[in-house]
């Protein structure tokens, strides 16, 4: 995880809202505008029991719903989440790289509440005035496309040759014209995802090979669909299926760099979540064994070129870590329970997308679902900065790393330590309790610090004005 | 939940451990003496006889005529080694190769007749055995390389020994417990990650990712954990090879001579007489490592087994017939687990100050390859913060679980569920590495949810 | 993180300003570094985009590529580097000391006492920050296997001979910087994160400019604020007024600035290159400044005994990869076999070991943290009793009773080793703990007394002197000789191929295509 990188700054003026057009797909799943259970938008009337019939092209058998039961109980009252978000705010969709992320602070209430309730996280720290860093260089967005385009031109020939090679050595290869390659186009997200499992169902049905361009499929996120974008699903002749994850970092002699390795396991365990409830279906309709691979197929620039290379990459670690986060959603109705009834995180956003809503008014919305702040979060969650400030302000200790805690025990902020490290009974709080381990360790790490100092401390000295003030 | 399900439910005929183990043992010896090839594996989970099986191999390849080497990992497993085989065949000469460091090896040895003990290798020659730590090893050359050697807790040897004492012995037993603490390097190795001879990795990785066809052997039968423990050790840590006791529900007893006085460490106490397992649960709470409340409860309950009279009574040895008398549980018997030096160190002056004496008190690694009839242990995640690497390595849990042959009573605050939950899982993944199983937080939540049934909430 | 050195940070987060973690400096400095600020383009793993680079804060050279897609022009930017760095690398290969070493004689099989050569100074990169190192490796993989057209005369785009060569040597200094203290390669942050402790977290000091801004606040802000502008205050344009230290560069830069201008230099229009000649110099300029306050910062604090001791290893690092240049042998392989890897962990790991061990002895603040640990003791002396071992020859062996405040983990028996004022080390080992009397605890002096049976002069603490044991060794020796890479065994995979059989030394391949 790169702390430079989540400094970045979106280019463009940060809110704008992002385009579906194929480039910003690669960079971010399709964040779809009207597919989601909100009583208050008329053209949509979907609950979780008849969307997934009603996502189904006529004639198909319906899809099945996700076994994965993620969300709140269907008892969870809607409308608050709504008014949460204000009215006539859509739900922001989580898309597969957010859904990835909920394993980076699964502690954070704050982000549970607010991400379960679909709310837009990054216009919200905006209208705090601690905005996201976040932001892709045009140069990086070109090359991915460049890259994800050669990988599967051809017909995806070298696609499925670095699959088979790497998935299924020692049976025959794929010939290039037996491949099938499905129209996947539809209206719509719930239609492109019902395309997608038709799809699925045919090729698995035919007994060969297929390869699925960018699929659409569907996750159950707190009662609600997202619909997630992997860059490609493989169908094998053995009906078992492959998500393929195309990543423009390099493999150089065969390794890459473990934390975006990670992040993309990450992100292809949400597809493979996606896939499975389709797998079963599929399964139960054609009779066969249809199987979802906990192996996916990273592919990546080769060394310093932009030729492919890919490498397996097992995902059964991320796929147990994302289910039980995404259970874990479901609290998202409790947190929304123990707010003050007339809570909301509505911007308040005029036609041309200004937040009107007063910063203070805002911050008092958020303070009243705890954060679980770390500096791992500010490359992770678009609030980061505005929780950074907060807990810098409280002094907790956690805004110095969450390995600090380990050792300070019940020791919460900055002047606690202080005090405790203090000498006996010359803290002004006089609440350090000269019996716990951890005040009595402090106390001696600061009488050898201070022993050690003692004379010796070599102040710096201010040099010449840096270029950067 | 999984752990307590029978691996082998499906099967109608009634398990024999002794049977299955001995052909275990057979199939092993086998593959050693007459096999083709020139290594051999055996995963042996805790207290499977793993020495027993290094014993009697070294003591066949002997009889038949085939002098060897014998490799472990630390001094004191060398010693026991040396002790376990004099033990069987006073006989036998064995070689006792050690540094020339001042208390290199226990003087014991030096009263054994058969035994040679010296720091230079030439000493030993001709000697029908000779046993010595991978480090000794690696400082030694020889003109003519042993036909035959054996390596001992084969898991916990780093790849890197492994190749500098490979060049020793033309073929070899390797031997170890894949479930307890992997070697470790204390600088980063994280360039060689996904090669095959990755010098940080156990030496059995590079050795099967160089020779993946080698036979790989398993022992199946626990002698030690008790039929209450075999199954969720089995389940929490072996998910792919599981294992068995080799005693059944009611084979081994605790009792206590004096009746509990209601308090929370006497329930506990008679809920692990009477399960096999207990958990102390104290208030949620941050601590720090040396947890004073739970340090105390954790010298409590030593104080209370051993002032309730406690006696174990084992299954009789297969020979003997009836049942075997109970043994008083006295404090050599008992043992205490901690994660961390100073945790272990707060545990020893507080039974001290209980006047408690002889109870072995230490962290996992040091209780590696030991044997206890009752063992306390202080949770690795009782009362943290936070959850890091180190406290959620499988390894610690599943060496602080299985040293027991009766009971294992564990002190912990409530709310590591909630610690376990919220522990960001962002890992890093290198290409090309195989990954563990089972996972540590996996291990760690099937372990509590065990111990959940036997809760005793307590407030001291 | 040890929790001294958190207090450290609690200390710099209520302060406001950076505490020190050392009283010494731990790192030789080089009179004279080359300091190296690289940039590359976002989303190529092989496309340069910048650097400046040089020994005079004054006069950096700036190297940049105008179009980072054009081969011809990203190649022309890796020989201009070579041209940069190479003079600077081999300006010091012939000031030579010499030095007497055992060697094995090929005859006899015999360790004999020859003369060998040792540079008498090295060179010392120094880049930005921990991604700075990584690009150094990620370059020096990229070009040491250039084929230069005297190889291969057919191949097309051959290489200049000091692109490979540079390739070789900056392969060189990325591996070396793997080593626990070692000085070939450094990192401005890792520099100042171990010397200094900031109020914020270890991954937030990964910014060189927020990190400099806890050390060294300009005059009326504090640390966190000037840190926190460091981050992420822009000007009216959106652009970062602290650009980051690279190689990444920042998004906002990359789509207003610099896209339009490369755009403006694919059109040929005139003064394109220029312009975006002073775009790239505009971004690392504030770095390369950053990089020498840092190096002013360092400077002045007293460097440590023991330092010199470590630099002289990276000499002797320097010395042998100079001479394996210069003896014709082939570049770096891609992967290290069995034998190199484990003896580079091993080195590694002794190289920790004494690193550890030689910070402590250098720095009574990095002391008091082992202390802190119960890795060491310090206390006086209360009382000294002279003793003798058994056995044919009696030697002494004092007991030494000490009065301490620390809390060592001592077993009985456990080896002690005392620091003495000559540099050398005392063995001991612990007895016991004295009874009914906490933080009394009796040492036997176990050596370092001469050979006599009296001790020498001075070789025994006298009661009321202060003295500090460590429960780690001050010269941990290395791990045990590996076999050669031609020797080894089965268990891991067997011996190698032959230098130059494929796939160990194969070049990357050129293909006609500009494939980037």
């Amino acid at each position: 995880m790169s702390y430079e990188r989540a400094l970045r700054k979106p280019h463009g003026n940060g809110s704008a809202a992002p385009k579906p057009d194929r480039r910003q797909r690669r960079i971010r799943d399709w964040a779809p505008r009207m597919s989601v259970p909100d009583a208050r938008l008329p053209q949509v009337n979907v609950s979780r029991d008849s969307r997934p019939a009603s996502a189904a092209p006529p004639g198909a058998p319906p899809m099945p719903t996700p076994s994965l039961r993620v969300g709140a109980p269907p008892s969870v009252s809607w409308g608050r989440l709504t008014e949460l978000r204000g009215p006539g705010v859509r739900p922001r969709s989580l898309d597969a790289r957010a859904l990835a992320a909920l394993a980076a602070n699964p502690g954070c209430r704050r982000r549970a509440l607010l991400d379960g309730a679909g709310i837009d996280k990054g216009a919200l720290a905006q209208a705090l005035g601690s905005p996201a860093a976040y932001g892709q260089s045009q140069f990086a967005i070109v090359r991915g496309n460049a890259f994800e385009a050669r990988v599967k031109g051809d017909g995806g020939t070298e696609l499925l040759r670095l699959l088979h090679e790497r998935l299924a050595p020692g049976t025959p290869p794929p010939e290039p014209e037996t491949v099938a390659t499905p129209d996947l186009s539809a209206a719509g997200p719930e239609g492109r995802a019902a395309r997608t499992a038709l799809a699925l169902r045919e090729a698995t049905a035919a007994g060969g090979w297929a390869l699925l361009d960018h699929p659409m499929l569907a996750v159950e996120v707190a009662g609600s669909p997202a619909y997630v974008e992997p860059d490609a699903v493989v169908v094998h002749p053995d009906g078992s299926w492959t998500v393929v994850e195309i990543k423009s970092f390099p493999m150089i002699d065969g390794s890459a760099d473990a934390a975006k390795v990670g992040a993309a396991a990450r992100q292809a365990a949400v597809y493979v979540l996606a896939l499975e409830p389709v797998a079963g279906h599929v399964g139960a309709h054609t009779g066969r064994a249809v199987q979802v691979r906990d192996r996916v197929l990273l592919v990546c620039p080769k060394d310093f070129s932009n030729l492919p290379t890919a490498a397996a990459v097992d995902v059964r670690k991320q796929l147990a870590t994302t289910r039980r986060q995404l259970a874990r959603l479901t609290r998202v109705e409790e947190i929304a329970a123990t707010l003050p009834a007339e809570t909301t995180f509505d911007l308040r956003l005029t036609d041309d997308g200004t937040a009107t809503r007063p910063p203070e008014e805002l911050a008092k919305a958020v303070e009243t679902v705890d954060a679980a702040y770390a500096p791992e979060c500010l490359a992770a969650c678009e609030l980061a900065f505005h929780c950074r400030k907060r807990s810098r302000q409280d002094g907790a200790v956690e805004a110095l790393g969450r390995g600090v805690r380990g050792e300070l025990g019940g020791l919460g902020t900055i002047e606690e330590v202080l005090a405790a490290a203090g000498p006996e009974g010359a803290s002004g709080l006089g609440a350090a309790d000269p019996d716990d381990p951890a005040v009595v360790a402090l106390r001696r790490a600061a009488a050898l610090r201070a022993e050690a100092l003692a004379g010796t401390a070599v102040p710096p000295q201010r040099t010449k004005e840096a270029g950067c003030r | 939940m999984t752990a307590t399900q029978d691996p082998r439910s499906t099967t109608n005929r009634p398990f024999d451990p002794a049977a299955s183990a001995a052909a275990a043992t057979d199939a092993i010896l086998r593959d050693t003496l007459h096999g083709t090839r020139r290594g051999v594996v055996v995963d042996s989970p805790p207290g499977a006889g793993k020495s027993t099986l290094v014993v009697r191999a070294a003591r066949e390849l002997a009889a038949a005529g085939r002098p060897l080497m014998v490799v472990a990992q630390t001094n004191a497993q060398v010693d026991d080694l040396v002790l376990r085989l004099a033990g069987k065949d006073p006989e036998l000469p064995v070689g006792r190769l050690h540094s020339s460091e001042p208390g290199a090896f226990d003087p014991v040895l030096a009263e054994l007749p058969a035994v040679r003990t010296s720091a230079k290798i030439a000493d030993l020659a001709g000697m029908d055995v000779v046993v010595s730590t991978a480090a000794k090893w690696a400082y030694t050359k020889v003109d003519e390389p042993w036909r035959h050697a054996i390596v001992d807790e084969a898991y916990q040897m780093r790849s890197d020994a492994l190749l500098s004492v490979a060049g020793l012995f033309e073929r070899a037993l390797f031997v170890g417990d894949p479930g307890q603490l992997d070697p470790f390097s204390v600088v980063g190795a994280e360039q060689w990650a996904g090669l095959a001879y990755d010098p940080s990795s156990s030496a059995v990785s590079t050795l099967l990712a160089h020779n993946p066809d080698l036979p790989q052997h398993r022992l199946p039968v626990s002698w030690r954990l008790p039929a209450s423990a075999a199954p969720l050790v089995s389940a929490a840590f072996y998910p792919y090879t599981p294992f068995r006791s080799g005693t059944g529900h009611g084979d081994r007893r605790l009792a206590f001579g004096v009746p509990g006085d209601g308090s929370g460490v006497d329930r506990v106490l008679d809920e692990a007489a009477e399960s096999g397992w207990g958990l102390l649960e104290l208030p949620a709470r941050h601590t720090p490592r040396t947890d004073p409340e739970a340090v105390r409860a954790v010298a409590q309950v030593v104080r209370r087994l051993l002032d309730r009279g406690g006696a174990a009574t084992s299954e009789s040895p297969a020979s003997a017939g009836g049942t075997a008398d109970p043994v008083p549980l006295t404090s050599g018997r008992i043992a205490v687990g901690t994660a961390h030096r100073d945790q272990a160190a707060a545990v020893r002056t507080a039974l001290a100050g209980l006047g408690v004496t002889g109870v072995a008190v230490d962290t996992a690694n040091r209780l590696q390859g030991r044997e206890f009839d009752v063992t306390v242990v202080l949770h690795p995640l009782s009362g943290r913060p936070d959850a890091t690497a180190f406290h959620l390595e499988t390894g610690r849990l599943c060496v602080l679980a299985s040293r027991h042959r009766h009971a294992c009573i564990v002190v912990c605050r409530a709310g590591v569920a909630d610690l376990l939950d919220e522990h960001p899982s962002t890992e890093p993944v290198r290409l090309g590495v195989t990954i563990k199983f089972p996972d540590g937080w996996e291990a760690n939540h099937s372990v509590l949810a065990h111990l959940n049934e036997h809760r005793v909430v307590w407030r001291p | 993180m040890s929790l001294i050195e958190t207090l450290a940070r609690i200390e710099a987060a209520a302060a406001g300003r950076a505490r020190p973690r050392c009283t010494v400096r731990h790192r030789h400095l080089s009179e004279r570094p080359l300091v190296f600020v690289p940039l590359t383009t976002a989303g190529e793993a092989g496309a340069p985009l910048g650097a400046l680079v040089g020994t005079d804060r004054e006069k950096p050279a700036l190297l940049a590529v105008p179009q980072p897609r054009d081969r011809d022009l990203r190649f022309a930017f890796l020989a201009e580097l070579a041209e940069t760095v190479l003079p600077y690398v081999d300006g010091f290969a012939d000031a030579i000391e010499w030095e007497e070493r055992k060697e094995t004689d090929p005859e006899t099989g015999k360790k004999v006492p020859v003369q060998v050569e040792l540079c008498a100074d090295a060179p010392q990169l120094i880049v930005p920050s921990a991604a700075g190192i990584e690009y150094v490796r990620l370059l020096g993989r990229s070009m040491r296997f250039r084929r230069t057209a005297e190889q291969e005369p057919e191949a097309p785009f051959p290489a200049p001979p000091h692109v490979p060569l540079l390739g070789r040597w900056l392969t060189h200094f990325g591996e070396r910087a793997r080593v626990p203290g070692a000085g070939l390669l450094l990192s401005m942050t890792g520099l100042l994160t171990r010397h200094w402790a900031s109020g914020q977290s270890v991954l937030e000091d990964q910014h060189l400019g927020a990190l400099l801004a806890w050390i060294d606040p300009p005059p009326g802000l504090s640390g966190r604020e000037a840190a926190e502008r460091a981050e992420s205050a822009r000007d009216a344009a959106g652009q970062l007024l602290c650009p980051p230290a690279g190689p990444a560069t920042d998004p906002a830069f990359d789509n207003r600035l610099l896209a339009p201008a490369m755009a403006r230099y694919d059109a040929g229009l005139p003064g394109a290159e220029d312009e975006l000649r002073t775009l790239v110099e505009g971004q690392l300029r504030p770095t390369w400044d950053a990089v020498w306050q840092g190096i002013d910062l360092l400077r002045a604090l007293p460097v440590g005994a023991r330092v010199a001791d470590r630099w002289k290893r990276d000499r002797w690092s320097y010395t042998a990869h100079r001479d394996r240049v210069r003896a014709g042998e082939p570049p770096q392989p891609k992967q290290d076999d069995a034998v190199t890897a484990a003896q580079k962990l091993s080195a590694r790991e002794s190289a920790q070991a004494q690193l550890d061990a030689q910070e402590a002895l250098d720095d009574p603040l990095v002391m008091a943290g082992r202390r802190l640990a119960g890795e060491a003791f310090q206390g006086t002396v209360t009382d000294v009793e002279m003793a003798m071992s058994e056995g044919r020859r009696p030697m002494p062996r004092p007991l030494v009773t000490l009065r301490t405040a620390d809390h060592p983990h001592l077993a009985e028996g456990a080896k002690l080793y005392r620091p003495l004022a000559d540099g050398r080390t005392q063995p001991g080992e612990f007895v016991a703990h004295a009874a009914e009397e906490p933080g009394v605890l009796v040492v036997r002096l176990t050596g370092g007394m001469g050979r006599g049976k009296t001790p020498e002069p001075g070789s025994v603490p006298e009661p009321a002197d202060v003295v500090c044991w460590t429960l780690f060794e001050h010269a941990p020796r290395g791990g045990p000789e590996l076999p050669d890479p031609e020797d080894i065994p089965w268990t891991h995979g067997g011996p190698p191929p032959a230098p130059g059989d494929p796939p160990h030394a194969a070049p990357d391949p050129v293909t006609a295509e500009d494939f980037l």
